[in-house]
């Protein structure tokens, strides 16, 4: 019975606590159901605790979750219906087609899929040995009070927009290209035929070192957050078996983390498909299948970025829109290889705040 | 096995680690050596890639602050563009613009991306749906901006007939979604089960249990994401091209073409003028910053719990 007082001498504080507690001691006599509704009835009610209030938040909350879906769909749906003619005029042929002239309506995409092939698989090339040296820098060698300053210096490149990074890239990388670096490669490696041609500082080296220092603090983040899951008792298990610290983050480290280490790449990878704006001001955006890393190239997402605001007639505009469904369906399967990858390694491990 | 049982075995195999050149060489040892120069290797290996990754940022931003803060003035605030040929000009009309695109985003983007986060921890656990929508958000995550740029195109514009604000406001609402929902889940799913439980032990409502206890706990990490998701799209210059558009004088209209900061940008850096150019690092100099110091504070304020109250 002193139960039943305690509730009601703090009447102000909680009065909803009432009824809970009279029908889990028993009282005989359910209050709720007899004579007028109860202040406390009242008062729920009043406040909106109803099936329907919960029913109607529940549905909205369904129909917010199945709008990613519907955008999915819908971003699908516009790009097929709007590149139908170029689909119906070349069928699969236009992604092995190199002929690009606008004037006489006759397209092809190949040059563009070598352009964004050549970009991002070099970019790759140059930042997933350094990416992963950061990521076991900071997760197993950095000492702890340097580990944050790292991380967020690393993940502030991340968030200076790409236009960013294609005007420095115009105005310091492409000279930097052109005056030096560019004599410095043909010096050194102008044997391996890679080098050949006219440096105008443009072209598709340039837009891979660009989109290099992009991706780079994705793939480093994300690689770093695998390894940092990797429990410790497994490093420990190795260190205690008389291995050198390398040996340790070899075998216990990488390893385990390896799965989600390839994740981490393929979505830096996804990102250096689809990145747009540095690319096309630095890749010279010119059509062109050539052997050497000077010339200028185009990419997918280049292409689209350059003439799609200038494309004259239908089939121009859908030939674009088709290179824009091609750029979408290749990202979400690269995408969701790499989210599936990274899953499967980091799955029971506790969210973290980005 | 050894001579002198006295003498500890681990001190002398530890003198061979640290100078394997005086003691006799065996193989053991030369392993031992290499095996400890390897380590090394990579350490500094290791090192030297984290100092290769830092410079080109620093430079980077060495190199705009630098350029960026000399050519700002006040004229940049407070000017539209001027002709080509005439000196001086700013950006206000562009600065404008942003601001209004980034809000018409962050009011149809912000709510459904919470919406959906809602949904997958507090109604969708465990089920297939929400694994699904999961892994759906994940997914359009990764579509490039160019083609949410010409989606919304062809969805908005061409049904319009003409460029709009709005147009850009959707292709930017639509880019914060998927970010927006995965955070506030994550955030959602480390308020404990306890705070839930005990407030539908005391009768509130589902709906009003989410919004006053598990939304307002999980507040702060909430709106960090939110600032995050603004930020990424803050900069965003691809899904604008083909929907906002640009504009070189004021505009205030949703249903017309309007300026924003980073297509001035654009416009500029690929401009053959050099006034251009310089409008062009004010310009990211002023992206950057108005960025950082959105994220900043908001960080600032969530942690002290300020805007906690906010439910």
């Amino acid at each position: 019975m002193t139960i039943e007082r305690e509730p009601n001498s703090s009447s102000s504080a909680s009065p909803l606590s009432t009824p809970a507690v009279t029908n889990f001691v028993g009282a005989a006599e359910p209050v709720i159901e007899e004579g007028p509704p109860s202040p406390i009835r009242q008062f729920l009610r009043s406040r909106g605790s109803g099936g329907f209030a919960d029913k109607s938040f529940a549905a909205l909350m369904l129909v917010c979750a199945l709008s990613i879906f519907a955008i999915v769909l819908f971003i699908l749906t516009i790009l097929i219906l709007r590149s139908r003619l170029s689909l119906q005029q070349f069928g699969i042929h236009f992604f092995l087609r190199s002929a690009w002239d606008p004037v006489s309506g006759d397209f092809g995409a190949l040059p563009f899929i070598f352009g964004t092939l050549a970009t991002s698989l070099l970019a790759l090339a140059m930042a997933v040995p350094l990416a992963l040296g950061v990521a076991i820098f900071l997760s197993e060698l950095c000492p702890q009070r340097l580990r944050a300053p790292i991380s967020f210096v690393t993940e502030l490149l991340a968030a200076i927009p790409s236009v960013v990074y294609g005007l420095w890239a115009v105005f310091v990388l492409v000279p930097l290209m052109r005056d030096h670096l560019g004599d410095i490669l043909v010096k050194y490696l102008g044997w391996t035929g890679f080098f050949d041609g006219f440096n105008i500082g443009v072209g598709l080296l340039t837009a891979s070192i660009i989109l290099a220092i992009m991706i780079l603090p994705i793939i480093s983040s994300i690689a770093r957050d695998i390894m940092l899951s990797v429990p410790t008792s497994q490093r420990e298990a190795v260190l205690a078996l008389g291995a050198t610290r390398w040996e340790m983050i070899r075998t216990g480290v990488l390893r385990n983390a390896r799965i989600g280490i390839v994740g981490a790449v393929i979505l830096g990878l996804g990102r250096a498909l689809g990145e747009t704006m540095a690319v096309t001001m630095v890749i010279g955006n010119h059509p062109d299948i050539s052997k050497s890393l000077f010339a200028p190239a185009n990419t997918l997402a280049s292409v689209i970025a350059g003439e799609f605001s200038e494309a004259t007639g239908d089939m121009y505009l859908s030939a674009l829109i088709e290179i824009g469904l091609a750029l979408f369906l290749v990202t979400i399967v690269v995408n969701a290889i790499a989210r599936a990858l990274v899953w499967a390694v980091t799955r029971g491990t506790p969210a973290r705040a980005h | 096995m050894s001579s002198n049982p006295s003498h500890p075995q681990p001190a002398e195999d530890d003198s061979a680690l640290r100078s394997p050149m005086r003691a006799p060489l065996t193989w053991t040892r030369i392993n031992t050596a290499r095996r400890y120069l390897v380590n090394h290797l990579v350490t500094v290996l290791a090192i030297l890639s984290t100092l290769l990754v830092i410079t080109p940022l620093v430079a980077i931003l060495m190199y705009l602050l630098y350029k960026g803060a000399s050519s700002l003035n006040l004229a940049f605030f407070t000017h539209i563009p001027a002709p080509v040929g005439e000196p001086g000009g700013g950006m206000a009309n562009a600065i404008l613009g942003s601001g209004i695109v980034l809000a018409l985003a962050s009011l149809m983007g912000i709510p459904v991306g919470i919406a959906a986060g809602v949904y997958l921890t507090e109604f969708g656990r465990g089920k297939l749906l929400a694994t699904a929508v999961r892994f759906t958000a994940d997914v359009l995550n990764g579509v490039p901006s160019i083609v949410m740029g010409i989606s919304i195109y062809s969805l908005v514009v061409m049904q319009q007939h003409h460029f709009s604000a709005f147009a850009g406001g959707v292709a930017l609402a639509v880019m914060m979604v998927p970010t927006i929902t995965r955070t506030t889940e994550e955030m959602l799913a480390t308020v404990p089960h306890a705070i839930r439980e005990a407030a539908l032990g005391l009768g509130v409502p589902k709906w009003r249990t989410v919004l006053s206890v598990s939304l307002k706990t999980a507040s702060p990490g909430i709106i960090t994401g939110c600032m995050l998701a603004f930020a990424r799209v803050a900069g965003e210059t691809a899904p604008l091209l083909f929907t906002a558009l640009g504009n070189q004088f004021w505009s205030y209209k949703l249903t017309e073409p309007i300026a924003a900061l980073p297509l001035q940008i654009y416009v500029y850096a690929i401009s053959p003028y050099d006034e251009w150019h310089r409008l062009a690092w004010a310009g990211s100099l002023v992206l950057i910053v108005m960025i950082m110091v959105a994220v900043t504070l908001v960080r600032i304020y969530a942690s002290r719990g300020v805007l906690k109250g906010a439910s």
